[in-house]
């Protein structure tokens, strides 16, 4: 299992590591989930609260199932960490962030000037999303900013 | 920039150039060997690099086809400047140019950016540059300009953190007239704008058409979406897609194969779902910015009270007039079509000194702007009648007069075997060969549109030609299958293949009995297509095999 290489939460990160969904179903203790690209993000929502890590695995990077998993657990309340694992590359990591993964454990850890560059790459987003950032959009239409 | 067109703000520009950066700094690293080639490729092609088979193609994106004069000057430049003094109109409304150097490729982004362009997902499994009507803003059928709303998915769509990993690229095109000029239905989502019986602008969404080598027309799934809930709702078409469509097989992955196996319905039910909930989202940009981009698309002061009538005094200007311009909606006006179709020519090629040409025409007499149009050729969409002769004899001077507008020497090709890795036939020679062999009985055959693809994929379009030609590989050589019946447009169909392959000289014999089967059956008034779906196939097929 690889490390959690960058992490944007002040919280104590949960020592269990993540079941699969199937096995989640079954052990109602369970605080910590990894979900595969085939699996339904929805099927966790009844759970939730009691839910302190989401893993979602990348299996390789071309399969962007995971994007979706994380903004469906975002935008039905989902507040606990919520963790890239797999084939996690520089140029994605941006992308992630913005569909609300909180932290990251590359298989093959990134180069850490790099990922700082990639995470601040883009001074402005087109869209809203679970990250909370103001699109260009709203920032057009905010009307205090104008006069 | 030309001031009837959309203009970028501080936001947009700050977007384009800190992509320039970002390239410059994956070049660097590729360059270095920091990055394999394995893991460079799929940050190249989302900048529309490819490694073809001679040299890397660059794909610059042409937002709905439209350019002012400024972008297309800088478009001349850039072929003089980094390849071979010219470059490629495409299918999609974009230039290529193939000779490109990898290091040189990040200074072009910056040359692109300052004219307000960019290569931005011009390739990779995300949402590409997204099409529209040529003669949108000119013509005389159209509910409203499509391109307002064409630039609302181009921001949207924009390093959009969901849908850059699609299970395959994703097409969208934008009409707002019935007839169809941008092949609306064979698109992932074509999307229609236009009025309901309260008199309400609304969307119209067609999801799952695609050409390839499974052609599907796209089924109507939503009649009237307000435009108020337009992005949400292509945000759900793509959640369901990227969620559920296939990953197993790149040949099954579009989004056609989805609808096709769920069925339009249950396709449908889950869209109508992921839409119920994305409407809690907030997500859509407020009609607001729909209004600000609109007004950027302005109508062109059109003069009033201007001649009409266009003088026809010269044959060869009136033969012109009558092939290659359409009605506009404004008097006095008219939106004329530059064919970069010469007989024996590259279709959609265009060297640096005819792409400046073009840019100066454009902003001496078509309000500073042109189109690229789906069939590979050039629009002045605003030209004032009196002033047309004129124009048209620059163009003529230039070898841009030819005046062969969807007929059979209109000829929609793709690079072929002669650039592209993917091939499997060359296109470019058997163009040539069929528009020399066919350019002196080209006026009295009429409307033919023909298109080639040099391989299954179908970038030349040859299942929606009235003639089609397929390449294929064969044992090793180069084999042609000919399709009849193709049709883009409000009457969408796809063509049905003749029989047997041809080799090269066989598929220009074939296509020329094709037309002589049509010259001598056709009734008054009909075209190839309307006598082909008369007649039907048979007919054809004894003259090509009996």
């Amino acid at each position: 299992m690889a490390d959690v290489q960058f992490r944007f939460r002040d919280d104590e990160p949960v020592g269990d590591p993540g079941v699969t969904v199937d096995a989640f179903g079954e052990q109602s203790n369970a605080a910590a989930v990894r979900l595969e690209p085939g699996d339904e993000a929805r099927d966790l929502l009844p759970h939730i609260e009691r839910i302190g890590l989401i893993e979602i695995n990348f299996p390789t990077f071309g399969d962007g199932r995971g994007y979706t998993a994380a903004r469906v657990l975002r935008e039905a309340g989902y507040t606990g960490e919520l963790r890239a694992v797999g084939e996690v590359l520089v140029d994605q990591v941006g992308f992630m962030r913005r569909c609300g993964f909180d932290a990251f454990a590359p298989e093959v850890p990134l180069d850490p000037a790099d990922a700082q560059a990639a995470f601040d790459r883009f001074p402005e987003v087109y869209q809203p999303t679970p990250d909370g950032r103001a699109p260009i959009w709203a920032k057009r239409h905010d009307s205090t900013k104008h006069g | 920039m030309g001031d009837l067109m959309y203009q970028y703000d501080q936001y947009d520009q700050a977007m384009v150039d800190a992509r320039v950066e970002e390239f410059r700094d994956q070049v660097a690293r590729r360059i270095a060997g920091h990055l394999t080639e394995d893991q460079f490729k799929p940050l190249r092609l989302m900048n529309g690099l490819y490694l073809q088979l001679h040299a890397y193609m660059l794909r610059v994106a042409v937002p709905y086809g439209t350019l002012s004069g400024a972008q297309m000057h800088a478009l001349g430049d850039i072929a003089d400047t980094y390849d071979r003094g010219y470059g490629h109109f495409t299918t999609r409304q974009n230039i290529q140019y193939n000779w490109i150097k990898l290091d040189e490729a990040p200074d072009i982004l910056a040359d692109l950016a300052k004219v307000e362009m960019h290569a931005i997902q011009t390739s990779g499994n995300c949402i590409r540059n997204t099409s529209s009507d040529q003669y949108a803003g000119a013509a005389a059928d159209e509910v409203t300009d499509p391109r307002p709303y064409a630039e609302l998915i181009r921001q949207w769509s924009t390093f959009h953190p969901e849908f850059s990993f699609l299970p395959r690229k994703f097409k969208i095109a934008v009409i707002a007239s019935e007839t169809d000029r941008a092949a609306m239905r064979l698109h992932d989502i074509g999307i229609r704008i236009l009025r309901n019986d309260a008199g309400e602008l609304g969307a119209a969404f067609y999801v799952g058409g695609g050409m390839g080598r499974t052609p599907m027309i796209g089924p109507l799934i939503n009649p009237f979406v307000p435009l108020d809930q337009f992005i949400t709702y292509a945000e759900a078409c793509l959640r369901v897609y990227n969620r559920h469509g296939r990953r197993d097989n790149k040949y099954k992955a579009r989004i056609k194969i989805l609808v096709h196996e769920l069925g339009k319905e249950e396709y449908t039910r889950q869209v109508e779902a992921e839409f119920s909930h994305l409407l809690s989202q907030n997500i859509e940009p407020p009609l607001a910015e729909l209004e600000r981009i609109k007004a950027q698309f302005a109508d062109p002061r059109f003069e009033a009270g201007i001649a009409d009538e266009v003088d026809r005094s010269d044959p060869d200007f009136a033969l012109w007039t009558d092939n290659n311009c359409v009605l506009h909606k404004a008097p006095g006006y008219i939106a004329a079509t530059i064919s970069l179709k010469p007989i024996g020519g590259i279709p959609g090629d265009a060297s640096a000194d005819q792409m400046r040409l073009m840019a100066r025409l454009a902003t001496q007499y078509s309000f500073d702007e042109l189109r690229i149009t789906h069939a590979q050729n050039i629009v002045l969409p605003h030209i004032r009648k009196d002033q047309l002769y004129a124009l048209w004899q620059q163009l003529d001077e230039a070898g841009l007069g030819t005046a062969n507008l969807d007929l059979v020497g209109d000829i929609i090709a793709c690079p072929g075997l002669d650039y592209c890795s993917l091939a499997n036939a060359r296109s470019i020679p058997v163009a040539q060969k069929i528009g020399q062999r066919l350019a002196a009985k080209e006026q009295e055959i009429g409307e033919l549109k023909l298109k080639i693809s040099g391989c299954i994929n179908a970038c030349g379009h040859h299942h929606a030609g009235h003639i089609g030609i397929l390449g294929v590989d064969r044992k090793g050589t180069e084999n042609y299958q000919l399709l009849l019946g193709g049709c883009e447009g409000a009457d969408t169909s796809l063509g049905q293949i003749t029989g047997p392959g041809f080799d090269e000289d066989g598929i220009v014999n074939a296509v020329e009995k094709a037309t002589e089967v049509y010259l001598g059956a056709r009734d008054p008034g009909e075209r190839f297509l309307d006598t082909y779906r008369r007649i039907g196939m048979a007919p054809f097929k004894e003259a090509l095999y009996g």
